[in-house]
């Protein structure tokens, strides 16, 4: 059970997404699925509340709060607007880094402009050829000076053309795993540019472009941690990335549950509600288990990070349980609706689209279980 | 400059309302409250105008039963300084002549007997009467200037814009003054939630009647002028009346919204 402050904070998201994001995500979703709008304002509105940096440390602009409580805001929010909660989920991933892993120095010069609540950043690691296969990329960044020269392609990346920076990961030597680097590239830097939009199936408003590195100059006093030293950094920050990931699942699926459990009590065939067919209560039932399911694996492994034990394992065991949840959960809802819920005057068959998603990026399911088989047979 | 807010605490509108069948007033304990929408208005005014000054304190105020501390609460989250509340067994029922009296004297304790400027919703969201800060203003013998759709805080004055149906009125008053304020003037603010962690630290003032220097027998279901005598459900909205285009749907569109005095 969250603390009075988190309490508060969750009935402030609460409030913000019923006054901001309910009445807006229908059409902004249609939208966004043919053009190139992005829910900048939106953001805007989470920032100020101070919904874009809840989990890191408050000497740097942060709140402080337990991931306990920051992934419970961040259900909070998928329950409403899906493209937004993943958004959040992916703004904190791009200041991990940061906040893990960057000196004092640059703690202090990065991390107040990125939480901030003005700024979004975009996390760039994907490429075209590397997705699951993080350590065969090849986009490259060359010492110059006190420099490094970027060069190279990414693709799928949240946020791009949006953001204000991108947490890049890149090789600096041809040591596979071992020879990456995580360097914070300014949005304004010169030689980046970005493909169109990618035509999703859903979640249209998490905008995913690729994003060109053409020989573009950043600092290296922007580079966190040491040479080499990304790969750690990226599946640190993936560890953390999944719950949120798990949250976000798991609130869009209590949203398609919700839907579901409301359309039961109205809708009458053969004289009563359809709800009142046990038929349908076992399936509303089994949704509820998956849900309340999923939200166990993700605030058993938000503790253990919580309380600084190891939770990698746990962490993959809620974004598997959470995801597959939601895909189950999503499509039961468009079940229950019958037909009406497979036409778009509903939201549960872009719940059902928006699922989908889950399973596959931060880590396909597929690669979950490579995570907890290893832990398992360690 | 220094200002007074009076907030509400208010049945939630989303929920289902009712009254008690012990003495026909309001359900309080049947819905969750907050603090009346149309008095988040009047806070967020405040809350410009002191920050405009570059100084000054927002007190919010607010009659009502233990949990309308919900009210003072959200007031002070969203960057009120601090709070009064009043809270008496014996207020529970009273009218709006006995609420204004609270209130009124309520003020007048918390700036030390000179208001300089008190700001009020136009009506709440559950009673809508309105009538409250006209009362306020009678007994604080301040210059009521209402409907406020905009305000300016001059030197030594406040104007306020009122827009009515075939004018819009520009209206000024020399402070101290009170104004009540519509849904027009602005946008209220979210809490942030650096806002609700400094609320925690506000300081929140509780008062009863015997503080105010007021008798229970002032207040009250005895003491009010007026008393609701029987309730009823409103029944469900009946179904609309469909109009099928067979080449005249404009005319009788018309037709009905001239029947209905919208034309
Ligand atoms: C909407 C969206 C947003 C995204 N946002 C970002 C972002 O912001 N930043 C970013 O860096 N990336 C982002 N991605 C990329 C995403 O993380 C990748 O798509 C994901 O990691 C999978 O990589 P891939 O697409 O190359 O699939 P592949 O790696 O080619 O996988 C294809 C299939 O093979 C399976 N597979 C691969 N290897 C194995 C194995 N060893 N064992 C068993 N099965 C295997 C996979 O599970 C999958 O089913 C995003 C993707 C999408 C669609
Ligand atoms: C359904 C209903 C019917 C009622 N009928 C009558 C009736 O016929 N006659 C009668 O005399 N009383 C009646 N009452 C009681 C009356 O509503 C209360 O006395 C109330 O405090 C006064 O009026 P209001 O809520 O309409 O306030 P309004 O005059 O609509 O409120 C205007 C503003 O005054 C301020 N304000 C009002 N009440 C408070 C408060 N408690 N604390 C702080 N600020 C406040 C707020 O800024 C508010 O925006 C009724 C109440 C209800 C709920």
């Amino acid at each position: 059970m969250p603390s009075d402050e988190g309490q508060d904070l969750i009935d402030l998201t609460r409030e913000i997404c019923a006054k901001e994001l309910r009445p807006k995500v229908d059409e902004a979703e249609r939208a966004a699925a043919t053009g190139e709008s992005f829910p900048t304002e939106v953001f805007r509105a989470l920032g100020a509340a101070g919904l874009l940096s809840l989990p890191q440390p408050e000497e740097h602009g942060g709140y402080g709060q337990p991931y306990e409580v920051y992934l419970q805001v961040v259900e909070e929010i998928a329950s409403a607007w899906m493209s937004v909660a993943v958004g959040v989920s992916v703004h904190s991933l791009t200041a991990y880094p940061v906040a893990t892993f960057g000196t004092p120095e640059q703690q202090a010069a990065l991390l107040p402009g990125m939480l901030s609540g003005d700024q979004l950043g975009a996390y760039c690691l994907s490429e075209p050829l590397a997705g699951s296969d993080i350590a065969s990329m090849t986009t490259r960044a060359t010492r110059d000076g006190d420099q490094y020269v970027i060069r190279g392609r990414k693709a799928w990346i949240s946020h791009a053309g949006h953001a204000d920076y991108y947490t890049t990961f890149a090789r600096t030597s041809d040591d596979g795993g071992k020879g990456l680097s995580c360097l914070v590239v300014p949005a304004d830097a010169e030689g980046l540019s970005f493909g169109a939009p990618e035509r999703k199936m859903g979640l249209h408003c998490d905008t995913v472009r690729e994003v060109m590195f053409d020989d573009v100059r950043v600092d290296a006093g922007r580079r966190i941690g040491d040479e080499g030293q990304g790969m750690a950094i990226a599946l640190s920050a993936l560890d953390a990335g999944r719950l949120g990931i798990a949250a976000a699942a798991t609130g869009l699926a209590q949203g398609a549950l919700d839907l579901a459990a409301g359309y039961a009590t109205e809708r009458r065939q053969f004289g009563r509600a359809i709800g009142e067919f046990q038929g349908l209560q076992f399936l509303l039932a089994d949704m509820e288990a998956a849900v309340t399911s999923a939200r166990a694996t993700y605030l058993h492994a938000a503790r253990l990070k919580d309380a600084g034990r190891a939770f990698s394992k746990e962490a993959a065991v809620a974004k598997l349980v959470a995801t597959d949840a939601a895909m189950k959960v999503t499509t039961d809802a468009v079940q229950a609706l019958g037909g009406a819920g497979y036409t778009q005057d509903f939201p549960a068959e872009r719940f059902l689209r928006e699922a989908k998603i889950t399973q596959i990026f931060e880590g396909t399911n597929q690669i979950q279980r490579m995570v907890i088989g290893r832990h398992v047979l360690r | 400059m220094n200002i007074v807010v009076c907030v509400k605490y208010v049945p939630d509108s989303q929920s289902e309302r009712t009254f008690q069948e012990s003495d026909n007033t309001v359900d309080r304990e049947a819905t969750d409250g907050l603090l009346s929408e149309l008095d988040e208005y009047a806070v967020e005014e405040a809350l410009k105008i002191v920050e405009a000054r570059g100084g000054g304190e927002v007190t919010v105020l607010t009659v009502g039963p233990a949990a309308a501390a919900d009210a003072i609460k959200k007031a002070l989250q969203m960057g009120a300084h601090r709070g009064v509340h009043v809270q008496d067994d014996a207020i529970h029922g009273s009218d709006a002549v006995a609420t204004s009296l609270v209130l009124a004297e309520a003020v007048k304790k918390a700036t030390d007997g000179s208001p300089e400027l008190v700001l009020t919703g136009m009506a709440s969201t559950d009673g809508t009467m309105g009538v409250v800060p006209a009362m306020m203003a009678e007994r604080l013998g301040l210059p009521q200037v209402t409907y406020a759709s905009e305000l300016t805080v001059g030197d030594g004055t406040v104007t306020i814009r009122r827009d009515g149906d075939t004018a819009s009125e520009t209206v000024e008053a020399s402070l101290p003054a009170l104004v009540s304020v519509t849904d027009q003037i602005n946008e209220p603010r979210y809490p942030s939630f650096k806002g609700i962690m400094a609320a925690k630290k506000k300081p929140v003032d509780t008062w009863s009647l015997a503080d105010l220097g007021l008798e229970a027998s002032q207040v009250g279901l005895d003491a009010a002028w007026t008393t609701v005598v029987t309730f009823a459900q409103r029944p469900p909205r009946a179904q609309g009346q469909i109009v099928t285009d067979e080449g005249e749907g404009g005319a009788k569109l018309a037709e009905f919204l001239s029947a209905q005095k919208f034309l």
